[in-house]
């Protein structure tokens, strides 16, 4: 009997045009796919395509829509580049988040009936803070005693939400709100200025844009940025040159926590304006994408953040029009994710196939 | 029928970057030592792996006793009687002897009857074995003899050695000669494979000269000296280092004192008492058997591993032997690991990147945490003008670059910081000829210039043709210095094998 095993192989020097291009084919085939679900599904997958793709865009309160996903999406992911370059795989961005939005929310709930230009950058700090602290934790752990920070970040996930879930029930319940379980709503001082009457997009993706930059400039110009990759690469080469890895450990949680705390705290003070239970559709685990699908790159994570910004508005449509579960935005999601890999994968080794004797 | 009991006909072999064997044709009689002479990289380990069923060639057939070879696997080859000792022991550490003997055989065979056969061959062939010991306790003379007892247990016709002494003790070479030797009484035909021209002339018949990938020459050993040899090995005439000692000072740039490190792990040796001073400008050589405490003195004397350490390491006056690395650097200290890949080069970074990963004192590299790159850039041109680095560019990946070059880069990266003191493990470590030449010279020309170098090696010729003067270390113990003209090289040997060292 003849047996046929396949087997990766590198290649020796994989193709740059070929690793520029993984996210693009990823997306492709995820479109692709996509279509064989929706017609499996009894759908003219054409039109399922525009449903989910092109009409949610092609209005100006939909674009304004697409950038107040995309706002958080990419400032999180950008933080977690810091982490992800370092091969530290945070992966409780979405409790980072949910820290941030109470320690900045708290902020804000406490001058509710006051009025100042000072409000929205303490309670942004506050943010910052709070994120910060919860990415600290995973951190400390790791270095102190050698924890795996992705089952520590992840756990730490919940204990976030539950401490959220705790507050709007308990202390922080808004006193006229009918025992509803929700903060009182902040003062215009604490929210984040719209930059157009009527539409939602608001001051936080300047906010986002600031810390895209940020990061490029970090990753390619400073000896941080140059740190941080090279103990990514190589731990030993690290040591040998003399870098502080805990150090390298502890900056990239709080990079990472405070940017997840700042995009919880636009979420709570922009489109939302006050604190509830669920105030974010799992932004956290899906930056994870984001980052990944932009290369870790921070104009990469740009046009990734629009693409997955895009699968959650395209799930909300397709609800609505189609009567299609929303949860295909998710399905979307993983296929993108899927094919990433699978593409990046493909780049870098071959298949053979070896007789078996 | 003749008395060959190999041909070789036209086996070419490329790899993505490189013909690895081009065209190689060459005959081994039977019953004789053939020697397989080359350089690292001359093509040796392409072709016995094709031989050994480990690659297929592209091209060429080879006929082993009239018939043509065609071996899919290792244990293929076994079975057509034809085994091999690599140079890299292909043991598991954690298990014993007799459970590495018993993975190794293809056949079913029962313990006893194991025993039975393994304490004959120990007995004819003078290879005794505790069967009982774990692997990591043993030394590398003791491993490469599990090795041996291995393959002959399947009682192969042709025996293939790797390198076989690179890791031996002058004496361990003289015994793994005489096992050899009965095995040739026997009948059994050995192709030896070896970069060292005084084994081929000691023990050799025949021998095939690779350069390049292609066969130089095939012939009787007879008409051959050891420089004939060379000149074909090499293609060209290197020329001759001197070395001499007038520039060393009276000054003491380093001095340990009973460093002591323990690490109460089997995989890593305990260091004891280790002392030694090197004066300004002197190349102190520490030559042993790899796997006595080399790449633990290093990482101490480098900072990288330094948690526990006790006794004392007086360099500018100040006891350093708790500074990280980055400390050291700042004093204008250098290092450069035996590891090139991962550790003294990110290979996924490119040459000009790599600069930085060693940030010597006053360099213009930085300023406020801000990357200066075009500094980079021309000290990454400086490094491959003045070592001759053969690269398309300073933004070539560190891992396209040949084993000899990159560390040539990395060497050329540490010499230029213009360190007052290098610490340099196995500086010509798997890297051709031409360019062990360079490296060498250049170590001398920096002692020249006052630099103290300590060179860890366990190439004994190296170090006798740089050092001023040598220690041994041997099991976690370092042996006293002697001056390097006043020692002879089987005086080394005994203190590698342990003898003489308290």
């Amino acid at each position: 009997m003849i047996n046929f095993i396949p087997e990766l192989e590198a290649r020796g020097n994989p193709s740059t045009t070929m690793n520029f291009l993984v996210p693009v084919i990823a997306v492709t085939l995820t479109i692709l796919t996509g279509s064989v679900i929706f017609a499996m599904m009894g759908f003219d997958p054409l039109y399922a395509l525009h449903t989910f793709f092109i009409s949610p865009i092609s209005t100006s309160y939909g674009i304004s829509e697409l950038l107040v996903k995309a706002t958080p999406l990419a400032l999180i992911a950008v933080g977690l580049a810091f982490c992800f370059k370092n091969n530290l795989y945070n992966i409780g961005a979405e409790g980072q988040l949910t820290m941030g939005a109470v320690f900045g929310g708290g902020i804000g709930l406490l001058f509710y009936d006051t009025s100042g230009f000072w409000i929205l950058p303490l309670m942004i700090i506050g943010g910052a803070i709070g994120g910060a602290l919860w990415g600290l934790i995973p951190a400390v752990l790791k270095v102190r005693f050698n924890t795996n920070e992705i089952l520590t970040s992840l756990m730490l996930v919940y204990i976030a939400l539950l401490i959220l879930d705790y507050l709007v029930v308990g202390p922080w319940k808004d006193p006229q709100g009918y025992s509803f379980p929700k903060t009182r709503k902040f003062g215009d001082s604490g929210r984040m200025p719209l930059l157009f009457s009527g539409l939602r997009v608001h001051f936080g993706i300047i906010i986002t844009l600031i810390g895209v930059f940020a990061s490029w400039f970090i990753f390619s110009k400073t000896m941080l940025g140059y740190q941080l990759k090279v103990s990514g690469y190589s731990p030993i080469a690290s040591r040998y040159a003399g870098f502080n890895q805990n150090y390298l450990i502890y900056t990239a949680f709080i990079f990472s926590g405070a940017f997840a705390g700042i995009a919880g705290l636009g979420e709570v003070s922009g489109p939302i304006g006050l604190l509830y239970r669920d105030i974010s559709p799992n932004y956290g685990f899906t930056s994870i994408i984001v980052a990944f699908l932009g290369r870790l790159h921070p104009i990469g994570i740009i046009f990734a953040s629009l693409v997955i910004a895009l699968t959650y508005l395209g799930a909300e449509d397709a609800q609505l029009f189609m009567q299609i579960p929303a949860a295909v935005g998710f399905v979307f999601q993983g296929l993108v994710l899927f094919y990433l890999l699978g593409t990046e994968l493909l780049v870098n080794f071959k298949i053979v196939f070896r007789k078996n004797i | 029928m003749d008395n060959l009991i190999l041909k070789i006909d036209n086996i070419s072999k490329s790899f993505p970057r490189v013909k690895a064997n081009k065209n190689v044709t060459f005959n081994i009689k039977r019953n004789t030592v053939h020697a397989l002479l080359g350089e690292n990289g001359a093509g040796k380990s392409t072709f016995v792996k094709i031989l050994y069923g480990l690659l297929k060639p592209d091209e060429g057939k080879i006929f082993f006793n009239d018939n043509v070879l065609n071996v899919q696997s290792p244990s293929e080859a076994r079975q057509k009687k034809i085994g091999m000792v690599f140079q890299h022991f292909s043991l598991f550490d954690s298990l014993t002897v007799r459970e590495n003997l018993i993975l190794g055989i293809d056949t079913n065979m029962s313990f006893s009857n194991l025993q039975k056969k393994v304490n004959e061959i120990s007995d004819k062939y003078q290879l005794p074995l505790d069967l009982d010991a774990p692997i990591n306790t043993l030394s590398a003379g003791q491993k490469q003899r599990v090795e041996i007892v291995r393959i002959l247990l399947q009682d192969p016709e042709l025996l293939i050695m790797d390198e076989p002494t690179s890791v031996l003790t002058p004496q361990e070479v003289e015994s793994l000669f005489k096992t050899l030797n009965t095995l040739l009484k026997e009948g059994r035909t050995i192709l030896y494979i070896t970069h060292k021209l005084e084994e081929v002339i000691n023990l050799c018949d025949e021998v095939t000269i690779l350069r390049d990938g292609s066969v130089i020459e095939s012939s009787k050993l007879e008409n051959e000296t050891a420089e004939s040899l060379a000149t074909k090995m090499l293609g060209k005439k290197l020329s001759e280092i001197k070395t001499d000692y007038s520039h060393i000072s009276n000054l003491i740039s380093l001095k340990a004192e009973n460093l002591s490190l323990n690490f109460n792990d089997p995989f890593f040796t305990d260091l004891k008492n280790i002392s030694f001073s090197v004066k300004e400008g002197e190349i102190f050589g520490i030559a042993g058997v790899a796997g006595n405490g080399q790449s633990e003195l290093m990482s101490l004397l480098t900072g990288e591993g330094i948690r526990g350490v006790t006794g004392s390491l007086i360099y500018n006056s100040v006891d350093i032997k708790n500074f990280n690395p980055k400390k050291r650097r700042d004093m204008s200290i250098a290092f450069v690991p035996e590891n090139r890949l991962g550790h003294s080069a990110v290979p996924e970074l490119t040459l000009s990147e790599n600069i930085l990963i060693s940030q010597f004192p006053n360099n213009n590299f930085t300023n406020n945490g801000i990357i200066n790159h075009s500094n980079i850039d021309t000290q990454a041109k400086k490094v491959i003008d003045q070592f001759n680095v053969v690269t398309p560019g300073i933004d070539a990946k560190a891992s396209s670059l040949s084993g000899g070059n990159l560390q040539k880069f990395v060497i050329g990266r540490e010499i230029l910081t213009k360190p007052k003191l290098l610490i340099i493990s196995h500086p010509t470590w798997g890297i051709d000829a031409g360019a062990e030449h360079a490296i060498r010279k250049s170590l001398i020309e920096l002692a020249k210039n006052g630099t103290s170098i300590i060179v860890i090696s366990q190439d004994l010729d190296e170090l006798f043709e740089i050092s001023h003067s040598i220690s041994v270390i041997f099991n976690g113990q370092l042996s006293k210095s002697y001056e390097t003209k006043n020692i002879s090289v089987s005086e080394i040997g005994l203190l590698m094998g342990g003898k003489g060292i308290d």
